[in-house]
């Protein structure tokens, strides 16, 4: 057998790749739903902590303000760990599907509400004046006049941001999640093959490469001209 | 609560095992950045040679880095290429998955930088009779560095934090360490000082950055 069939024999080998592919398949789904619901939860949150910062009442801003730097400055494996490996001696004991979710959704928070934030403060003060002059509400002024403004210049680092903590889903398999990488891992220590490996690596390419490339395209079509 | 999250007795006992794990993050640390500033710097220098045939596959390149998830990436070196005969250690995979993958993060980055520098000052430069690569270290990457500090510093943190994922091919970082002293001492307080040494390491970091970041969103209307 000459080197290149023993390689493809190896890493791309048909046998083992139609055997384990449900279970990649079922490590896809288990990913696109731990991502979505980062995404949605971790935005969501991000933006309800961005619109109460600007209520502007002090004590409160500060915790915000704290939380926001805690989840920054905590690599989110380490959240995820102590998340799935320490709450059970408090009492809860969250799945490793939860303790990833939810400590992907508060890093997610916190970045998404520094730039809703940046967004918001970017707005001149003589808007909000003058829109609360012409009769406007907080709120109306708010929906109405800030938070289009301030979506249009938070969605490039917005995108790249949640992309890049998206991906962090692999991480869940540091806590027997069964997503992509879980998957690709135990079938290639039950195959004794890296197979798999490669099978999960094109899932993770397939998944994400079109939203990177939708990312750069959005950059481009929301950057501000020079 | 206390007793299991902040016990003093397991923080003495374990304290020697986290702080060889906090030198060797730092350690870590001190190689992989300089590894993908170096590496972003390749790919953005490449990508001012403005000619499609160069331009495409180093897109092609960075985007295909920014899909892949490092964990991913580091688990295939880790356990993938011994299959093909070649073993490489932990470290070494680490060092190689961050080059690749952070590399790409600062090549954006620097390219970002280089492209905000004005071509006229690259004209000016070149009609003083500056060649391209004297043009481009004197007058075009001094200004290009400065104009994307505030990314270049938030993604230096992001690195930093990223080491963390060395311990799962046993690199013995703060929380590789501090995963062993809680297997050994059945108490999460390792972990929780794990924690607690990233959060007062890289919180300075975090202020200045959310700083310079409201700073520079505000300053771009």
């Amino acid at each position: 057998m000459s080197g290149w069939d023993k390689f493809v024999e190896t890493f791309f080998n048909a046998k083992v790749m139609v055997k384990y592919l449900p279970d990649i398949l079922s490590g896809v789904v288990v990913t696109i739903e731990l991502a979505l619901l980062i995404v949605v939860t971790g935005l969501g949150a991000g933006l309800a902590l961005a619109l109460l910062r600007s209520l502007a009442i002090r004590p409160l801003n500060w915790l915000i303000v704290f939380t926001v730097d805690l989840f920054r400055s905590l690599p989110p494996l380490v959240i995820i760990v102590l998340m799935y490996f320490g709450l059970p001696y408090a009492g809860p004991a969250p799945s490793g599907f939860v303790s990833t979710w939810l400590s992907l959704a508060f890093v997610l928070m916190a970045f998404s509400e520094e730039i809703f934030w940046a967004g918001i403060t970017s707005i001149p003060k003589g808007q909000w004046e003058a829109a609360r002059s012409t009769g406007l509400s907080f709120g109306q002024t708010l929906f109405n006049v800030v938070l289009p403004q301030a979506f249009r210049l938070t969605i490039p680092p917005l995108t790249n941001r949640t992309i890049a903590i998206t991906k962090g889903t692999a991480l869940g398999t540091v806590v027997a999640v069964t997503e992509i990488l879980g998957q690709a891992s135990s079938a290639m220590s039950n195959s004794y093959n890296p197979s798999p490996l490669m099978m999960g690596a094109a899932a993770y390419v397939v998944l994400f490469l079109p939203v990177v490339v939708a990312a750069r395209w959005i950059e481009t079509r929301f950057a501000w001209k020079r | 609560m206390i007793e299991a999250f902040f016990n003093i007795e397991i923080m003495k006992a374990a304290w020697p095992i986290v702080l060889t794990g906090l030198w060797n993050t730092i350690l870590l640390s001190l190689i992989v950045v300089p590894l993908g500033l170096l590496g972003g710097l390749i790919l953005a220098l490449l990508a001012s040679i403005r000619h499609p045939l160069v331009r495409w596959p180093l897109m092609a390149w960075v985007d295909f880095f920014r899909a892949f998830p490092p964990l991913v990436l580091l688990v295939l070196l880790f356990a993938g290429l011994p299959f093909a005969g070649l073993e490489l250690g932990g470290f070494a995979c680490v060092a190689i998955a961050f080059f690749l993958n952070t590399g790409s993060y600062y090549g954006e980055i620097f390219r970002a930088g280089i492209d905000s520098v004005p071509a006229g000052q690259v004209e000016a430069a070149r009609s003083t009779g500056l060649t391209r690569m004297q043009a481009m270290r004197y007058v075009v990457l001094p200004q290009a560095v400065r104009n994307v500090m505030p990314d270049l510093l938030s993604n230096t943190l992001e690195v930093v934090k990223l080491t963390s994922l060395g311990s799962v091919v046993a690199v013995p970082e703060l929380l590789y360490e501090a995963r062993q002293a809680q297997s050994i001492t059945y108490n999460p307080t390792p972990i929780v000082m794990a924690a607690v040494i990233y959060f007062l390491l890289l919180w300075p970091v975090v202020r200045l950055l959310s700083r310079l970041e409201n700073r520079a969103l505000a300053g771009r209307r």
